[in-house]
C-alpha cells in the first residue's frame, strides 16, 4: 500500500498537484490511500509500504511553517519520495537550507548516476521557486541552476524538484516498485 | 477565493471553471484573448461575440483582450488583460483550462506568479477519455466547431460530445494517433450548455470554411 500526502491548503490544487499521481498508480493497479497532510496519524502508517509526498503551487508555502507534521519521516524508516514541495520538507527535517531559485516549465536536466532508472540528460517540468541544499544527502541529478535530486546517506528518503507526474510518470512507478 | 477564469469558450477552460464553483470557489470575472493570429501558440481563438454570449448566460462580467498574436507580445496582452482582473475585480487567483501544453502552462504560471496571484490549472494532466465521460456526466452539451487533423474532415464539425463521439475518437485514436480530447490541437469545441449556464445556447448561423483536413464551422449564437 502507497500513501500519497497532499501538500496543498487550496482544495483546487488537488486536481493538479496530487490527482495526477494517484492517476498513475490507478492505471497501473497500484493500491494507495491519499491524505492531506494535516489529517495524518499514526495508525496511518501501520500498514503502508511506501510514502509519496506531493508538491504544491509556487504560491503556497504553508507546509513550510508546519513541519512538525512531518518529524514522524526522522523514525519511520520507510522507502519515502518528496516531490518539490516534499523533498524541501526531506531537506529541511535534515538540517538543510532553502534557497530562493525559480524555474518554470521543461528543462533539462543531468543525472550524475543512475536514478529510479533515469540516466544522463533528461527532459523534466520545473515548477518551483526556491531549493533545498541538503545536509546528510547525496545529490544525485543537477539542472543549471540547482540540486535537482537527493537520496539520504542511510535512509531509504529520495528528494525529486521537478514534477514526474507531468514528463516522467515512469519515475514514480520505479519508485513504486522499487 | 475570488478568481479570473482564463476562458476561450471550449470544453477545457469552461470545465476549470465548473470544477472550481463546486469547490467553493467565486468565479469573479471571465478573461478572454482573441488573437489575430490563427496558429497562435498560446490561444484558441474564439470568437468575440460567442464568448460575450457564454459570459451572458453565467451572469459574469468579461475582460476582453485583443492580440496580434506575435510569439511574446501575445503574453504581454495576456498578462495585461489578467493584471485588469486583478484590479477591477480584485481577483486573486487565476483558473486555466489547460491540460497537457508546458508552453503553454509554463507561461501563464510565471505571468500569475508576476502578478502575485495563485494559479489553478484543474484539469492539468487529465486522463483525455475520463475528461471527456466527465463532460458528459456533468451535462456539459458541446460541439465541435474545428477540426485540424488528418483523418477529421468538415463531417466532424457540428458533432456533438456523447458517448458515440467517444467511441469514434477512441478508434481514431487507436488507428492514427489522434489526441481524444484534442488537446494537441487536433479539434476545436464550443460549450453550448453547462451547468454554469442559466439556460443553453442555441446556434442561430454557422458557416463552414476549409480545405483537405482543416476546417471551421463559425457560429452565431443567441
Amino acid at each position: 500500500m502507497i500513501l500519497i500526502i497532499q501538500l496543498p491548503q487550496e482544495k483546487l490544487h488537488y486536481f493538479e498537484f496530487v490527482k495526477p499521481i494517484e492517476d498513475v498508480l490507478r492505471k497501473n493497479n497500484i493500491e494507495f490511500r491519499s491524505i492531506p497532510y494535516k489529517s495524518l496519524d499514526e495508525n496511518i502508517f501501520l500498514n503502508i509500504d511506501k510514502i509519496i509526498i506531493s508538491g504544491t503551487s509556487l504560491k503556497d508555502n504553508r507546509f513550510l511553517k508546519d513541519l512538525e507534521y512531518f518529524r514522524w519521516i526522522k523514525n519511520l524508516d520507510k522507502p519515502t519520495l518528496g516531490i518539490c514541495g516534499g523533498m524541501h520538507i526531506l531537506g529541511l527535517l535534515f538540517n538543510g537550507e532553502l534557497k530562493k531559485q525559480q524555474e518554470i516549465g521543461l528543462t533539462k536536466i543531468n543525472f550524475e548516476k543512475e536514478f529510479l532508472r533515469l540516466s544522463g540528460s533528461v527532459e523534466v517540468y520545473e515548477l518551483h521557486n526556491y531549493f533545498v541544499e541538503p545536509e546528510d544527502f547525496n545529490t544525485i541529478a543537477k539542472s543549471n541552476y540547482c540540486i535537482q535530486v537527493i537520496k539520504h546517506k542511510t535512509k531509504p528518503l529520495y528528494g525529486i524538484l521537478f514534477h514526474p507526474e507531468v514528463r516522467n510518470k515512469n519515475l514514480l512507478l520505479n519508485f513504486v516498485n522499487l | 477565493m475570488k478568481c479570473g477564469v482564463l476562458f476561450s469558450g471550449g470544453k477545457d477552460s469552461t470545465y476549470a471553471a465548473y470544477l472550481a464553483k463546486k469547490q467553493g470557489y467565486d468565479l469573479s470575472c471571465l478573461i478572454s484573448i482573441i488573437s489575430k493570429n490563427p496558429d497562435s501558440y498560446m490561444f484558441h481563438t474564439p470568437s468575440i461575440l460567442k464568448v460575450k454570449k457564454q459570459a451572458e448566460v453565467m451572469s459574469l462580467p468579461i475582460i476582453i483582450q485583443e492580440t496580434e498574436g506575435k510569439k511574446e507580445e501575445e503574453l504581454i496582452d495576456l498578462e495585461n488583460a489578467i493584471a485588469e482582473a486583478k484590479s477591477k475585480y480584485k481577483i486573486e487567483g487565476v483558473i486555466t483550462g489547460a491540460v497537457e501544453s508546458a508552453y503553454q502552462a509554463s507561461r501563464i504560471q510565471k505571468i500569475c506568479d508576476n502578478l502575485n496571484l495563485e494559479c489553478f490549472n484543474p484539469v492539468w494532466q487529465k486522463d483525455q477519455i475520463e475528461l471527456l465521460h466527465d463532460l458528459i456526466e456533468n451535462k456539459f452539451k458541446i460541439i465541435i466547431t474545428g477540426v485540424f487533423a488528418y483523418p477529421l474532415d468538415e463531417t466532424w464539425l457540428g458533432k456533438e460530445i456523447n458517448e458515440n463521439f467517444i467511441e469514434e475518437i477512441e478508434n481514431l485514436y487507436d488507428k492514427y494517433k489522434i489526441n481524444p480530447a484534442g488537446e494537441g490541437g487536433e479539434y476545436e469545441t464550443f460549450v453550448l450548455n453547462c451547468p454554469l449556464f442559466a439556460r443553453e445556447l442555441k446556434i442561430k448561423d454557422k458557416q463552414i470554411s476549409g480545405g483537405k483536413h482543416s476546417w471551421k464551422m463559425e457560429i452565431e449564437v443567441k
